[in-house]
């Protein structure tokens, strides 16, 4: 009977050591929520200003490049992967993994052979564990991604986009992300980044806003050079800052009912050891008094 | 007398914004001075610097960009830059 009291004291003990941890874990993520969310305003303008140019291009000219038209030569897709680098977010990387599951089965029905990137730690393991290493994998900054992991990312895209088939090139470029939509909605995204589709832009221009008739300095087919670059590194960068912001808001969640859950349990085993104590001390008063009893009918 | 409406934005974010009378831009192929009033163009910048003046016989805004594009359209010039580093010593 002292044993189950016991037990429940030890019980109570590591879960209020856990639920230290996970308080900790959830104040952790909501004041590195807010810088990620600043981060994703900053990276705003650039990216809707370059994606208005983008498609001034594409409607008032009809150059074409290599980044518009449509690859059939290598049989290849690349997918790169945006997943987080630590657990603790309940079930954010599995979301976008299970999603890219989805993604390679379908690139695989329709007779591709699928090239994986991946970003964060957790995706990385994820496939290195079921034989399947991705192509390449970058780690380290998930929750804060800077915009040189984001160049960097996008220059092996790209390498690997223009690359000829014999060297590796692949057909299509797809990105699995979280679409961080608010605080409490984190959606998971499939996105066809390349060849282009433009009218996905990261911030779309307004409906009746016209385009202006645009003069190309010095031409169309060097500014399209120039700009299509730096619109994929926007979209790449906005992708893992969205993923970021979503990690983080997805971990305070995930935290936040921990506690919960934890602070739950502590009270169940408050309730049970003082009933076992309660137990305890009936039984022995009981024990007492029948032994007294018993003394005094021999006596 | 029109004004351009200038924002200069880098990829970590806003570097400047507000009205000026002459924006000067390093273009692929030379120098080139926008005034209000020019017409809507899109054009690739090289390494160089960035001059806005926002008032006349003012001395010009400066910075050092390393490529780019830019965009002009109704008075609305729009300085697209990797990177954007203030030059501060006056000529």
């Amino acid at each position: 009977m002292a044993g189950s009291q016991r037990v429940y004291r030890q019980r109570i003990r590591s879960t209020q050591a856990l639920k230290k941890m996970f308080r900790a874990q959830e104040l952790i993520a909501a004041s590195r929520i807010g810088k990620a969310r600043d981060r994703m305003a900053r990276a705003t303008p650039y990216a809707r200003a370059i994606t208005r140019a983008v498609s001034a291009l594409a409607t008032h000219s009809d150059v074409s490049h290599p980044f518009l038209v449509e690859r059939r030569d290598t049989g290849r897709a690349a997918v790169l992967l945006v997943a987080s680098d630590r657990g603790m977010a309940g079930a954010y990387s599995a979301t976008v993994i299970r999603e890219t599951e989805k993604l390679i089965a379908r690139l695989t029905a329709e007779g591709k052979r699928v090239v994986l990137y991946v970003a964060g730690r957790r995706a990385e393991t994820y496939y290195t564990f079921r034989q399947r290493p991705p192509e390449r994998s970058w780690v380290g900054q998930s929750d804060a991604p800077t915009s040189e992991l984001a160049d960097e990312i996008a220059g092996v895209l790209l390498d690997a986009y223009t690359a000829p088939a014999e060297a590796g090139g692949v057909d299509e470029l797809h990105v699995v992300y979280t679409q961080f939509v608010n605080m409490v909605s984190q959606r998971p995204r499939v996105i066809r980044l390349l060849p282009l589709e433009v009218v996905e832009g990261v911030v779309e221009p307004g409906q009746d806003e016209v385009l202006p008739l645009y003069e190309f300095e010095p031409s169309p087919e060097v500014v399209l050079d120039a700009l299509l670059p730096r619109y994929v590194r926007a979209r790449i960068h906005a992708v893992l800052l969205q993923a970021a912001a979503s990690e983080l808001a997805a971990r305070q969640r995930a935290m936040h009912t921990a506690t919960d859950n934890a602070e739950d349990l502590i009270r169940t085993y408050t309730r049970l050891a003082n009933q076992a104590r309660q137990a305890e001390i009936t039984q022995e008063i009981s024990e007492i008094v029948s032994g007294a009893d018993a003394l005094a009918a021999a006596s | 007398m029109a004004q351009l409406e200038v924002d200069i934005v880098a990829a970590d974010g806003k570097v400047w914004s507000g009205a000026a009378r002459q924006v000067s831009a390093p273009a692929a192929d030379g120098g080139m001075g926008i005034l209000p009033g020019h017409t809507p163009v899109l054009a690739v910048l090289r390494a160089g610097e960035v001059r806005v003046t926002e008032h006349a016989g003012s001395p010009a805004l400066r910075w050092t960009v390393d490529g780019g594009f830019l965009s002009v359209d109704s008075d609305q010039v729009t300085i697209v830059v990797d990177d954007a580093q203030p030059v501060t010593e006056s000529h």
